[in-house]
């Protein structure tokens, strides 16, 4: 059979490829989505002390690093037996608002952005954010580098560094704020509700405004019902910091909610010889494969499902937005893996209207922001929902606290197959005998993956008319460059 | 001022977790003048290019390629090939091309081990007949192939000649910028230096209080509350500050944390992990060697604390293999 | 292989008392074995734990540190502090890095003890000859797969 290879995939985070085999007659026999690598954190952090893993698991994305420390700490209370002071919790919680709002706005614009504003056909060098930027106009890239760029400030303030930052501590956070760093946040945090109004009404206008483009989402191809995965309060509403974890069936029921420490008898993971990512599904439904529907165990954990699994929003606009949703797409669950990106700009608005709420809480300035831990450490689960999915993060240490075993379940990695499933039947769908394949054909399939991953930003210039000028001076003083931007 | 014809850049992640390439956008606005001065040719994470479209590039076509990324994998060693015969200049990005960093503490182990675990011994998976990836598979359409995991993890400069080093977890932005500047000026130092970091280490930086150091313990830093004016090393707190290389802006301090070690050696230090181990244990405050040991004692992973970062490029490299 | 291994092993010692010892051994005529070669420094408190990793990473199968007895015979007054507060994290170390702790002997022998020196020189060698050799380059050079 002749095989066209995908390689790499591109505006997403990691690495990946797509090997698509036709058979005689022109037709998809199948296509694998196939991921080459591996580092091996679940094996090289045994011996470590437990609490320096909220600095270690960081380094498994550098676009999340936020989820990976939140669960890790939280994973690190749990080992400790530590009760963490409100405050404290409700920093966390706006450090990890804020952090969304960074996260899926550069993921939108940036990542998914230019297929749907420039065209999923248009040609590689202007299907970017460069080309976007083109566009759409300049005031729109500076809003966003202005969105994403305070969101960011807001981490660097609490956590150091903006990429890795350490904020969480076992038993705490490790800085308490002052009233002035409070009424920062507090001013942020209303620009970014309307930054997030600003972008469901583009999105409006763009993707929903565009028939070829709504299409496309309701079309079969693009559609996938499965299990779905989300983080719930106690009013089953989303919540990306705490709470249980609650998995709908197809149909929207609840098929099961578990706390952190139960998931292993919930969740199980599958291997393939030929990739290095492993399958997790629902261990009492089973692995049928990479199969869809009420049989199969394959579930979903991205912003759709955190949708679908939960009855609402806990902020009112975030709430409009999210009956408006449904109330387009037919109901409760949707299945269009495209609208994940509707899902994502639902989150962006939940996670400022929360950012906001959080900022102006009347204890948000305590003073009292961490406990010591005195318990004899042992084993603990910490569960957050990272931005591409319910991330877990299971830590067992001897009586020292260093590391003896570690299991992670990361968040990209619950949608395996539903993004190999969903890649194949793109392919399956798109290529037809005696088609000519063009490369913006095999950028279709691209998209198939794109709606699960936001992956992380890279803001690459192009705002256009913004007036800058960079001036280079020598040693001596002598100006030996200027570049401007007029 | 002349106009110059725009440089070509390409950027690359080899064994990385993609905090390098979010460093980069953090340039913010000024990425617009990175812009008006160059072409990206390769970025898989923003730009739709393709490996093909690299090979196909006469060698040394761009002039600079900023490769971010451990080598863990033949794809990785490869791909670091590929890009030194594409690159007029290349440039080791952030701290797992330069040093390995964390990805590197996986040469406390060795690649059976770590196989092992994840695909065999991890409560959740569900693996009876003991599947690991192979390097190919015979699937009934086609081959499928992925790539080698190696025993032990590399930095580029142990796999390729490199012009360059900019060290840190990631490189913070503005000194990225600094680099970029230097770039665009044609201002390099001589090939092989240290970029975008000062000469002197992050003590030098750090806005707290240092006075004498004698300690007569170590904690954890859960354990205590530490004192936010003074120096943490001298509250007992190990801090790689004393031997880690400058011009992050002691970030970690600032808010309660000790530093890691994420920018490397300073200049002239060639292992990391031992100029730390040597510096902390000499302001043990001991006079007996029971009271010694009792007091680093309390440092319970020597290798994961001073070696967090710098492992491959450590002189031992990696732990004994066939040693667990 | 023909012939039994013959240990390598490097020993960082201070001039004015292991290195006095050592000397006097060779004047006094005490047999030692040929495996040890000496290094002289000041003082032990000069080693740095990189000289030890170094010298393992470039061949030695066992090394040894030693220097003037505490409290009180450091030339330089407290150069020896330095040496136990470090020895017992360097111990430590090489053991996470696999490097068994009876290839590392770090102690104390004054320049009247050429007698120690010269029994240190052939237990030393006979337990490292036990464990084999280290060989530690060859296994970065060694296929990946």
């Amino acid at each position: 059979m002749r095989k066209i290879s995908i390689d790499p995939i591109t505006r997403l985070e990691g690495h990946g490829k797509i090997d698509i085999f036709l058979d005689d007659e022109g037709n998809v026999a199948n296509a694998y989505l196939i991921i080459p690598e591996l580092r091996g954190f679940e094996k090289f952090v045994e011996g470590r002390p437990v609490e320096e893993l909220p600095d270690i698991t960081p380094r498994i994305c550098g676009v999340c690093p936020e989820a990976h420390h939140m669960a890790s700490v939280k994973a690190c209370d749990a080992v400790y037996h530590v009760e963490v002071p409100p405050t404290a919790k409700k920093l966390r919680e706006l450090f990890y608002s804020a952090f969304y709002v960074a996260d899926h706005t550069t993921h939108f614009y940036i990542l998914a952005g230019p297929d749907f504003v420039v065209g999923p056909d248009a040609p590689p060098a202007e299907r970017n954010i460069l080309g976007l930027i083109h566009k759409v106009g300049v005031e729109v890239g500076g809003k966003v580098i202005r969105a994403r760029g305070m969101a960011m400030d807001i981490i660097g303030m609490l956590g150091g560094r903006r990429v890795h930052p350490l904020f969480g501590v076992p038993g705490g956070v490790g800085k308490a704020i002052t009233e002035e760093e409070r009424a920062q946040i507090e001013a942020i945090a209303r620009e970014e509700v309307e930054f997030a109004l600003f972008t469901l009404d583009l999105f409006r206008k763009i993707v929903l405004g565009n028939s070829a483009y709504r299409d496309m989402i309701l079309s079969d191809i693009f559609t996938l019902p499965t299990y779905y995965m989300g983080l719930v309060d106690e009013q089953n509403r989303v919540n990306f910091y705490d709470g249980m974890v609650r998995v709908v069936d197809p149909e929207g029921k609840e098929f099961v909610k578990y706390a952190p420490h139960e998931y292993v008898a919930v969740i199980a993971e599958h291997v393939e010889p030929w990739s290095y990512l492993k399958f997790p599904f629902l261990k009492k439904v089973g692995w049928k494969g990479l199969v869809a529907g009420k049989d199969s165990g394959v579930y979903q954990a991205t912003p759709l499902s955190r949708l679908n699994a939960a009855d609402g929003m806990a902020t009112p606009r975030a709430q409009e937005a999210y009956e408006e949703f449904y109330a387009t797409l037919g109901g409760k669950p949707v299945h269009h893996t495209l609208a994940i990106h509707w899902a994502r700009v639902i989150e962006i608005l939940y996670a400022a209207e929360r950012l906001l709420e959080l900022s102006t809480d009347p204890e948000i300035t305590n003073p009292h922001v961490r406990n010591i831990p005195t318990a004899k450490p042992d084993e603990g689960v910490g569960i957050v929902e990272a931005p591409r999915g319910t991330l877990t993060h299971h830590y067992i240490t001897d009586e020292r606290g260093l590391v003896v075993k570690c299991n992670l379940i990361v968040g990209t990695t619950n949608n395996y197959a539903p993004i190999a499933m969903s890649v194949r039947q793109a392919a399956q769908g798109l290529i037809r005998k005696g088609q000519v394949i063009t490369e913006g054909l095999l950028n279709r399939i691209e998209m198939a993956f794109r709606a699960y991953d936001p992956c992380f930003g890279c803001a690459t210039h192009a705002v256009g008319q913004m007036p800058l000028e960079v001036r280079i001076y020598d040693a001596d003083g002598s100006l030996t460059q200027v570049i401007s931007r007029a | 001022m002349a106009k110059k014809s725009k440089l070509k850049l390409g950027l690359y992640w080899a064994a990385s977790c993609g905090g390098c390439e979010i460093a980069v956008v953090e340039l913010r606005e000024k990425i617009l003048l990175l812009d008006e001065a160059a072409d990206i040719l390769f970025w898989p994470v923003a730009m739709d290019f393709k490996v093909k479209d690299v090979e196909a590039m006469p060698d040394g076509h761009m002039d600079v390629c900023l490769f971010n990324g451990a080598i863990r994998t033949s794809e990785n060693e490869e791909m670091a090939h590929l890009l030194r015969r594409k690159s007029k200049v290349l440039v080791a990005f952030g701290s797992c091309a330069y040093e390995g960093c964390i990805p590197g503490l996986a040469n406390l182990f060795d690649k059976d081990s770590i196989l092992r675990r994840v695909y065999l011994e991890v409560p959740t998976v569900d693996n009876p007949r003991g599947v690991l990836p192979q390097p190919a598979t015979h699937l009934p359409e086609g081959e499928v192939e992925i790539p080698r995991l190696y025993n032990t993890v590399k930095t580029l400069g142990q796999v390729t000649d490199v012009d360059y080093f900019v060290p840190g977890c990631p490189p913070q932005p503005h000194q990225i910028w600094a680099v970029v500047e230097a770039i665009l000026g044609g201002k390099l130092p001589p090939k092989g230096s240290v970029v975008g970091a000062n000469e002197k280490t992050v003590c030098d930086e750090c806005k707290r209080l240092r006075e004498e150091k004698r300690i007569k313990k170590f904690y954890r830093y859960h354990e205590i509350i530490p004192d936010p004016e003074h120096c943490l090393l001298e509250q007992g707190i190990v801090c790689a500050g004393p031997a880690t290389r400058g011009g992050c802006g002691a970030l970690c301090p600032q808010v309660n944390q000790p530093c890691r070690g994420c920018y490397g050696p300073p200049p002239n230090v060639m292992d990391q992990g031992a100029a730390l181990l040597s510096a902390v244990a000499s302001v043990v405050d001991a006079n007996s060697e029971e009271e010694a040991a009792r007091i680093v004692g309390d440092i319970l992973d020597p290798a994961g604390t001073f070696y967090r970062f710098g492992l491959p490029a450590s002189t031992l490299h990696r732990a004994r293999l066939g040693n667990r | 292989m023909a012939g039994t291994f013959e240990p390598r092993i490097i020993a960082f010692v201070c001039n004015w008392c292991t290195y006095t010892a050592a000397d006097n051994a060779g004047v006094s005529r005490l047999e030692q074995p040929p495996n040890v070669d000496v290094i002289r420094v000041m003082c032990s408190g000069r080693i740095e734990p990189a000289f030890i990793l170094k010298a393992f990473a470039m061949g030695a199968d066992g090394v040894i540190v030693s220097g003037c007895h505490p409290p009180g015979d450091c030339y330089y007054t407290n150069g020896n502090y330095k040496t136990f507060r470090r020895m017992p994290l360097v111990e430590r170390l090489l053991e996470q890095f696999g490097i068994e702790k009876e290839r590392f002997h770090w102690g104390w022998i004054s320049g009247a003890e050429a007698i120690k020196w010269a029994q240190l020189t052939h237990e030393f060698t006979e337990r490292v000859r036990a464990l084999g050799p280290l060989n530690w380059s060859r296994q970065l050079e060694s296929k990946e797969d």
